[in-house]
């Protein structure tokens, strides 16, 4: 499953980031890494960015860049 | 000696309070070098020779945004003394990612933890000893909010430039660590030795700066990749990946041993607003509410008070001080004009005349028996229409009373009125209390020194007009300036971008993009100016050059004119537009990211959403104050020499063989006239290459109400007003031509000096005004081909040549890709991959 399917209030974590290059290095930069419990907080009134709480903050990222992001539920 | 400390730190993690708080009013405002990054420094309080360096807020020393950019090339080619790394104490961990690169780059680096206040309330608890072990580096807790520490941390700062180094005590898994000490030895070995370790790992992730800047040979980069490969493999990851893991994973291993969070499940005070602020149903209206209430104070209410404060009064004939006086002298002014132009509907006098004498005057004008109803045509003095309006000559019937139509006084009353008040027009210094403007004063001064009328017209016309058109948009801009930064430093401002990134991202902008095009349907200026809330310098250069696009409350005059004077005041013009303004917005958006100077995937949209919290009044007003006070200081040279140098074409010229100052209605004799004449064939092919036109369209740089004025004067004097010399002088084809081109091109000197302050660089403040002309003239360009083509007047070169220039417009907008080249480059890294597989 990737983070872009998971549905809100759902908390899922990180398998594997796929892709490279500045928008993977970001994701991780962020904090996004292998093994992070991720919670999908809502998402934005036009359908697209998404909100994630992750390590204790407040996350947005785009529903095409969250695709990338491998999860599985807990 | 001086000593340079850099403030390092996460946005949002108080880092601009640290810093005010630390330096106080010895501040430095710039950029950094060719960037649109502001750069800050300052001198902290009470030490004379400690130098603040602030930093761009970071997450990380990435090569991959500009700000990371900035920030490390600072560090690692200026090499600071040491580093003060301000970390928010309420997100540790994301906060330390930073640490962890920064103690290796062999800098003395003291971490201040902020926000200790907030902790210690919330019941939380931080093992600053244990966390000072676990980083290799000293630790001390502040609050910047409150003060406390601040002073402490400064001191171990400096202190730790005088005699410390930090040693990185965090150590990768095995193979990475193999791989970094095979890298230190082949290549990095002759650099001091407290920096191979951050040379080390940035070779170990395939760094594509670093690995320029180090140059080294194909030989040992194949011999190194061997052994980064071979970790990649072991630990089935990309190398930078594996570095990335690794250090959170050891953050979340030291944050297990100091940090105790005394587990709460309420939701703070933060979450309930967000819950409501970006709600699913609720998110836009209240976008909506808030953009209104920024649109309505700065451009409206306090806006346009201050504005024509600035304008009229202090850089005008003067203002009734705190406003005494004004109601009473407009309403002594509005009967004036109401006994104005009742009287003139039945008798023609112009008390300017030499000739004209009241008394005859009023008893001429009581021999008038006229019918019982006449007309008169009032001039509006911002567009210069006539509107045609009807008097009575001695009874208004009740059903004309309340019409707009109608002048509310009579012509009896109007004669009665001046046989009381006489012809002067009333004068506002009598009443209430007045307060002469500047130029009446300069003007005063010149007269008692006996000036030189060329003289008196450059200090007042071109120094005195210069200075105030800088000035007078200082008061609207503090006003915006102020919104802003508390919308930036309460958090609202990043919800902006959640909410309305799906559309603006479309068309290659951000979503912060739409506030300076909204603040730009009000003045360009302090719209060009509002782009810096744009955080992606990409984005900030792309709505820089479009944002003048969207007509500003100057051009509205100009366009009621062309309506009027064309187009039979058809409402439909002004509606046009700004849908003209907003579509070339969008094809200027589209079109510019597939050119090389935008060249580049845009950037991931992977954004912090910081709690809401407060703003400390000191840091809106400062942030306010320093950038209106970037815009007088960048923006006001350029402003004042372009004012000058139209005055003085405009208001000087060859007559009968003599070179000399003209008088306002002479502007046909003048320097500019022969410009304008010189330059006129170019705008030929757009219907109207007269030097009327360019003339006007020349001073409509000066401020593009002024085109009203000029058309004014050279369309003037013949038989039927303005607006009919102007109807015969333009087809509706022509007219819409001349109006799109001086909607589209290069705006007012002010904003071209907005522009240049937040552009930050030549190349760029010409590419954007060349862009912005360019456009304009093929626009109009191709409504005039396409329209008098199809009116049956076209030209076949011509139509030909606007369709080239459609057809490429649509290959650039839907047929041409992206370009994929990436500006900061990673085409490095992946051949040298290449070259070693």
């Amino acid at each position: 499953m990737v983070l872009k399917d998971v549905k809100i209030g759902q908390t899922v974590i990180v398998k594997k980031i796929t892709g490279q290059g500045p928008v993977k290095r970001r994701i991780m930069d962020m904090g996004i890494t292998k093994g992070t419990e991720v919670y999908v907080r809502k998402v934005a009134p036009l359908g697209d960015p998404i909100e994630l709480t992750i390590r204790g903050y407040e996350l947005s990222i785009r529903k095409a860049d969250a695709e990338m992001i491998e999860v599985e539920e807990i | 000696m001086t000593i340079k400390l850099a403030l390092a730190g996460n946005p949002n993690s108080g880092k601009t309070t640290l810093f005010n708080g630390l330096t106080g009013n010895n501040q430095f405002v710039g950029n950094w070098p060719g960037v649109t990054v502001e750069k800050k420094d300052g001198k902290l309080k009470g030490h004379k020779d400690v130098i603040i360096q602030d930093l761009p807020g970071i997450y990380s020393l990435s090569p991959y945004t500009l700000e990371e950019v900035v920030a490390r090339t600072y560090l690692i080619e200026d090499r600071p003394d040491a580093i003060l790394n301000i970390v928010d104490g309420t997100n540790l961990e994301r906060n330390l990612y930073l640490t962890t690169q920064l103690v290796e780059l062999g800098i003395p680096v003291v971490v201040a933890v902020n926000m200790m206040d907030i902790i210690r309330k919330n019941g939380d608890k931080i093992n600053t000893e244990e966390l000072s072990r676990a980083l290799g580096c000293k630790v001390v807790e502040i609050s910047a909010l409150k003060g406390t520490g601040i002073k402490e941390a400064a001191e171990e700062a400096i202190n730790a430039a005088k005699n410390m180094k930090t040693v990185p005590q965090h150590t990768f898994s095995g193979p990475v660590e193999h791989a970094i000490a095979h890298i230190e030895e082949a290549i990095v070995h002759e650099m001091p030795e407290e920096q191979q370790r951050w040379y080390a790992i940035k070779v170990f992730e395939r760094d594509s700066k670093v690995l320029k800047q180090l140059n080294i040979s194909q030989e040992k980069l194949n011999h190194v990749e061997k052994d980064i490969q071979a970790a990649e493999k072991e630990l089935d990851d990309d190398s930078e990946s594996i570095i990335t893991n690794e250090r959170y994973n050891y953050i979340a291993s030291i944050i297990k041993g100091c940090y105790k969070r005394k587990r709460t499940n309420n939701l703070s005070t933060s979450d309930k607003i967000d819950k409501v602020v970006t709600n699913r149903w609720l998110g836009l209206p209240i976008f909506v509410l808030v953009m209104y209430l920024v649109y309505w104070i700065a451009m409206v209410g306090v806006g346009t008070a201050s504005t024509d404060w600035a304008n009229d009064g202090l850089f005008g004939d003067g203002y009734h001080l705190f406003g005494m006086g004004s109601k009473a002298y407009e309403a002594a002014s509005e009967e004036y004009g109401n006994a104005t132009n009742a009287a003139m509907a039945y008798y023609d006098f112009d008390i300017e005349d030499e000739k004209f004498d009241a008394k005859t005057a009023i008893s001429d004008m009581k021999k008038v028996q006229g019918p019982l109803k006449s007309t008169v045509g009032v001039t509006d003095e911002e567009t210069l229409a006539v509107d045609k309006k009807n008097v009575y000559y001695d009874k208004i019937p009740d059903s004309a009373k309340k019409d707009e139509n109608t002048i509310q006084m009579t012509y009896m009353e109007a004669v009665k009125y001046f046989e009381k008040n006489g012809f002067e027009e009333p004068d506002p210094a009598n009443y209430g209390t007045w307060v002469p403007g500047v130029p009446p004063i300069v003007e005063a001064g010149l007269d008692k020194l006996h000036a030189a009328d060329w003289l008196k017209g450059l200090i007042l016309d071109g120094i005195v007009a210069g200075v105030g058109a800088v000035l007078g948009f200082v008061p609207q801009m503090l006003v915006l300036f102020l919104l802003l930064a508390f919308l930036e430093a309460c958090g609202y401002m990043a919800r902006i971008a959640f909410v309305l990134d799906r559309i603006f991202r479309k068309f290659g902008l951000s979503g912060k993009s739409f506030i300076p095009v909204l603040v730009g349907t009000g003045c360009g200026v302090p719209g060009v100016m509002a782009c810096r809330t744009i955080e992606n310098e990409r984005d900030r250069r792309m709505t820089i050059m479009t944002t003048t696009f969207i007509p500003c409350g100057a051009k509205v005059p100009f366009i009621a004119m062309v309506a009027g004077a064309i187009f039979g005041g058809s409402p439909h013009i002004a509606t046009s537009a700004y849908f003209l303004g907003m579509a070339a917005i969008i094809v200027s958006g589209v079109m510019l990211k597939k050119t090389k100077m935008f060249a580049g995937k845009p950037a991931p949209f992977v954004m912090e959403l910081p709690p809401y919290h407060w703003p400390t009044v000191g840091n809106v007003l400062r942030s306010m104050w320093e950038r209106g006070w970037s815009f007088i200081k960048k923006a006001g040279t350029i402003i004042l020499l372009s004012t000058i140098f139209v005055w003085f074409t405009s208001f000087f010229g060859v007559v009968d063989g003599s070179f000399r100052m003209l008088a306002e209605d002479e502007i046909n004799m003048s320097l500019l006239a022969k410009l304008g004449g010189l330059i006129a064939w170019i705008f030929a092919p757009l219907g109207w290459g007269n030097w009327q036109a360019t003339v006007a369209s020349i001073t409509g740089l000066v401020a593009k109400e002024n085109i009203v004025g000029t058309m004014g004067i050279l369309y003037g004097g013949g038989d039927g007003g303005v607006y009919h010399s102007i109807s015969q002088a333009f087809t509706h084809v022509t007219g819409y031509s001349f109006l799109a081109f001086n909607l589209l091109c290069a705006p007012c000197f002010a904003a071209i000096g907005a522009i240049k302050r937040e552009m930050n660089s030549a190349k760029w403040t010409w590419f954007a005004i060349g862009y912005q002309c360019g456009f304009a003239y093929v626009i109009a360009f191709m409504i005039t081909q396409f329209g008098n083509f199809f009116t049956g007047k076209g030209n076949i070169i011509g139509f030909a040549a606007a369709v080239i220039a459609l057809v490429y417009m649509i290959y650039m907008l839907f047929i041409k890709k992206y370009s994929d080249a990436n500006e900061l480059g990673d085409d490095f890294a992946i051949n040298a991959r290449a070259e070693a597989k």
